[in-house]
């Protein structure tokens, strides 16, 4: 029970990370590849009627959390507190910054918050990626499984580590720019005209950078953590997250090149989740390493909530998704095909 | 300061915040699909366009209570860790429930609803109204849950390790509390919604601009209005007055300002109590009224504060006295004036009577004021206790947290929610300004939609 439940969070995330990623990706775009009124206006249409639902994926992990493993919503929340509120206040910031822009037409109001939309996204991005990176190297949890990270201490990962390091540094990087890539492939496939245009030319260029980063990322990982690699030594299956990762990466380009457009944003989806199912492998049982020799690190099994709980919880958590994807495949599907240059679909 | 006291001050300001957006959001969703049913039974293409001007204010305020309520979901665990971890057994369920089952409903049809119009069928685009009316009621449905099980925490069993798990979820969900907080919280959030109508309507009655719409706000609001407001005193606001009563002695006798424990209770209308010298100052009485509310007869004896010891009583005992004689003096000012304006609705006098519609323009701060009044009375009433009877609010936060890193997320939410509120008031004013488009002739769907 407590494995399925490791892997409902995981999915969970990796739903956020697809799906909220391409509009974090086009907002880090944002101030790149749209030019003119009209093409911010389409950027923004492109993603305006999903957004939101793409950011509940995220409350919804958060809850699930929450819900199958309080001890560790309790102990990572309170730990990496000074880093939530920051990531709090960017949420509130791009979410006005993304519905707000079109209320009036005025030059400075637009160009404000088309800054703060793009500052907002990026932060996030990085945020994230640093994110994820130290729940994979460690938090020095304390005798009562609290602890509590610095920002920023040495740069240096080891037994007492802040949130930003050289190992969550690179994490940043590699989301920035994988995020980044994903949203250009979305708005390949969401805008036409010059816009996609500058969306294929920013993919092309993103696309080496993101190839090597995710290389970089794999040796760093393995220095930050050395245990990582116990799962994939016991089980060779899961060799097929980096392979996976790999074939994506080349599909992606190779996609583009054939015109698939579609097929090329699909693929950078495969890479996102394999990529997270890579980390996620690499953590299993544990949900948050401890960096202190003398704690134990938090595991599903010393974290798990009771089994009533997890036998109720299975039957509403199925059907609460079915329904989400029915309405995420109603939504997408009324939105579907491109923005038209001169859609009165979202704005006011 | 110390941490704990920054700790509740940063949940009560960002909570009480968020709750401003909400309460219109859940009464608006309701009376826009009064508006999209009425287009739909006339065919009065006025009712379509009077729910899309209602529909832009409902997607601003739903924008600020969605970028406000992401933090009420950190919050517990980055400011209540203790709480968290000693409660998620129990109350992960419905918070968690509240994601999956209503934020994806609601943020997904939101989208269809303000801009699908077009690409929908007119009853298919009822049904996405009415989508986003059923998610934000369920959303305050799993919210209650929540919040009632801190109040009166039921269906749990106590686990070695200190930790709470949930023993039935059944009983977990119809917790009698919730059901009776459900009810009258929902009418609190339609009281809000048909003031605010009626208030925009009377401002354009009297400013003699789109009358049409004006007449059609104030009727809709005013009826909504008469209903919800009589509906929060009875049955809703007599059934959780005794429920707490029952369960919660010591937050009944705070917030009725009773100290001795007495046969023939009175209520107090108006006063202001003094805790040292345990009585209250310069009172306004009606005597054996208390005895009567809550037992049904006016011999009954009604506990005191003085029964209970001292480490019991509610914290803050002056704002939650105050905080429910704002609530219930409110509640009745608005049924008051309500039976008058759908009198004069019914005798077709209404819209011309200025006397009157001076008053629903200026009403409309009220239910806000009411609604959080309440939210003080119930939240200040179960101090000490963060889960009642259970667990005390000292302890619950997060240890790891100091106030000096507090003191700076509040700050800093101060900041940013000064910002959001003057953006709030600068779009609305804006949406009002503006007004809805005039409606050329019946079926001229596509002119209104284009300008
Ligand atoms: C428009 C808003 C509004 C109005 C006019 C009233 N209320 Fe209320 N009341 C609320 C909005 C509200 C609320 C915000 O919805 C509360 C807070 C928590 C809850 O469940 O509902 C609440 C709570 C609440 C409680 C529970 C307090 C606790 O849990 O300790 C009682 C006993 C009453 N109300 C009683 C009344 C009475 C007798 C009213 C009659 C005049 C009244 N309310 C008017
Ligand atoms: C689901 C709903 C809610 C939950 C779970 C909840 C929970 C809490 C928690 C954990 C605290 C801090 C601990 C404490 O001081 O008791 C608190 C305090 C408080 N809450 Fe709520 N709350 C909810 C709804 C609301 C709403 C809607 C409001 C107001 C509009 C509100 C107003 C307050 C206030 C004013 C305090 C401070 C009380 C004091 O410290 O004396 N709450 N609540
Ligand atoms: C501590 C308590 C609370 C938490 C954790 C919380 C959480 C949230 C979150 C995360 C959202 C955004 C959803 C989205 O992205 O679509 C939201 C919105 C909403 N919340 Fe809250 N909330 C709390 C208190 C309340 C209360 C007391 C009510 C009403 C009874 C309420 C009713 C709503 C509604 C109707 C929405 C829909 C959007 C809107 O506010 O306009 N919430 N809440």
């Amino acid at each position: 029970m407590a494995t399925l439940w490791f892997w409902i969070v995981a999915v969970m995330l990796a739903a956020y990370v697809v799906l909220d990623g391409f509009d974090l990706g086009a907002g880090i775009l944002f101030p790149f590849v749209a030019r003119t009124e009209e093409e911010r206006h389409q950027v923004i249409s492109a993603i305006g009627p999903v957004w939101d639902g793409n950011e509940v994926w995220l409350l919804a992990a958060g809850g699930t959390l929450f819900f199958a493993f309080p001890l560790v919503y309790a102990s990572s929340f309170s730990g990496f507190y000074m880093p939530l509120m920051i990531v709090l206040w960017l949420l509130i910031l791009r979410g006005l910054a993304v519905e707000l822009r079109s209320h009036f037409k005025d030059v400075v109001w637009r160009t404000f918050f088309g800054g703060l939309f793009f500052f907002a996204s990026a932060m996030l991005a990085i945020f994230f990626g640093a994110a994820l990176a130290n729940v994979i190297r460690g938090v020095p949890l304390g005798a009562d499984n609290y602890f509590f990270l610095a920002l920023w201490t040495n740069w240096r990962t080891g037994p007492n580590p802040g949130i930003l390091d050289w190992y969550t540094g690179i994490g940043g990087v590699v989301a920035l720019l994988a995020l980044a890539l994903h949203g250009a492939l979305y708005l390949i496939v969401k805008s036409e005209g010059e816009l996609r245009q500058r969306a294929r030319t920013a993919a092309g260029l993103l696309w080496p950078l993101v190839a090597v980063t995710t290389v970089l990322a794999i040796p760093a990982t393995v220095v930050a953590r050395p245990d990582s690699l116990q799962n994939y030594h016991g089980h060779p299956a899961a060799f097929l997250a980096p392979i996976i990762v790999a074939a994506s990466l080349a599909g992606i380009v190779i996609l583009l090149r054939r015109g698939s457009e579609l097929g090329a944003f699909l693929a950078s989806c495969t890479y996102l989740i394999a990529m997270l199912c890579g980390a996620a492998v690499g953590l299993y049982p544990v949900l948050l390493p401890s960096t202190n020799p003398a704690m134990g690190s938090m595991t599903i099994a010393n974290s798990i909530v009771g089994p009533h709980s997890l036998r109720v919880g299975l039957v509403w958590w199925t059907i609460g998704t079915m329904l989400a994807l029915m309405y995420f495949s109603i939504v997408y599907w009324l939105f579907r095909g491109k923005v038209s240059q001169y859609s009165d679909t979202y704005g006011h | 300061m110390d941490a704990l006291t920054l700790h509740r001050l940063q949940f009560s300001f960002t909570i009480t915040f968020h709750y401003l957006f909400p309460q219109l959001t859940m009464g608006l969703a309701l009376l826009l699909i009064v508006l999209k049913t009425m287009a739909l039974r006339t065919n009065d293409e006025r009712y379509n366009e009077a729910a899309r001007f209602w529909a832009k204010i409902f997607a601003v305020n739903f924008l600020l209570g969605v970028v406000t309520g992401i933090p009420m979901e950190f919050q517990f665990g980055t400011n209540w860790s203790e709480f968290s971890r000693r409660t998620g057994g129990v109350i992960g369920q419905p918070l968690a429930m509240e994601g999956v089952f209503s934020f994806f409903l609601e943020s997904s049809f939101l989208g269809l609803f303000l801009f699908g119009e077009k690409r929908l069928s007119r009853l298919a685009h009822w049904g996405a109204g009415f989508m986003v009316f059923l998610g934000s009621w369920i959303s305050g449905f799993f919210i209650i849950v929540t919040d009632a099980w801190m109040q009166h925490p039921v269906a749990y069993e106590l686990m070695p390790n200190g930790t709470y798990q949930v023993r039935s979820f059944w009983e977990l969900m119809t917790n009698p509390w919730a059901l009776r907080q459900y009810a009258h919280n929902m009418c609190g959030a339609v009281v809000t919604g048909a003031f605010v109508m009626s208030s925009v309507g009377a401002l354009y009655l009297l400013q003699k601009r789109d009358v049409d719409f004006g007449r059609i706000f104030v009727r809709v609001g005013v009826i909504a209005a008469v209903l919800s407001s009589i509906a929060m005193i009875f049955p809703t606001g007599d059934l959780q007055g005794k429920f707490v009563a029952d369960n919660q002695p010591t937050a009944m006798a705070g917030m009725e300002g009773l100290f001795h424990s007495q046969k023939g209770a009175p209520i107090v209308l108006m006063g202001q109590p003094d805790i040292e010298g345990q009585k209250i100052d310069n009172p306004i009485a009606v005597n054996r009224v208390l005895s009567f509310l809550i037992y049904g007869t006016s011999a009954a004896e009604v506990q005191g504060l003085d029964s209970y010891p001292k480490d019991q009583w509610p914290t803050t005992l002056p704002l939650l006295f105050y905080a429910y004689h704002i609530m219930a003096g409110l509640g009745t000012y608005f049924a008051a004036l309500m039976a008058v304006s759908v009198f004069l609705l019914w005798r077709g006098k209404l819209y011309t009577t200025r006397w009157l519609l001076w008053p629903i323009l200026l009403s409309f701060p009220l239910p806000y004021i009411a609604n959080t009044a309440g939210w003080m009375t119930a939240e200040i009433g179960r101090q000490p206790w963060l889960v009642y009877n259970l667990i005390r609010t000292a302890g619950g936060e997060s240890a790891t947290v100091g106030a000096g890193t507090t003191l700076f997320s509040l700050l800093g939410f101060m900041g940013m929610y000064t910002v959001l509120a003057i953006l709030w008031v600068l779009l609305v004013y804006n949406i009002i300004e503006s007004g809805p488009r005039p409606v050329v002739a019946i079926g001229s769907n596509e002119t209104a939609m284009h300008a």
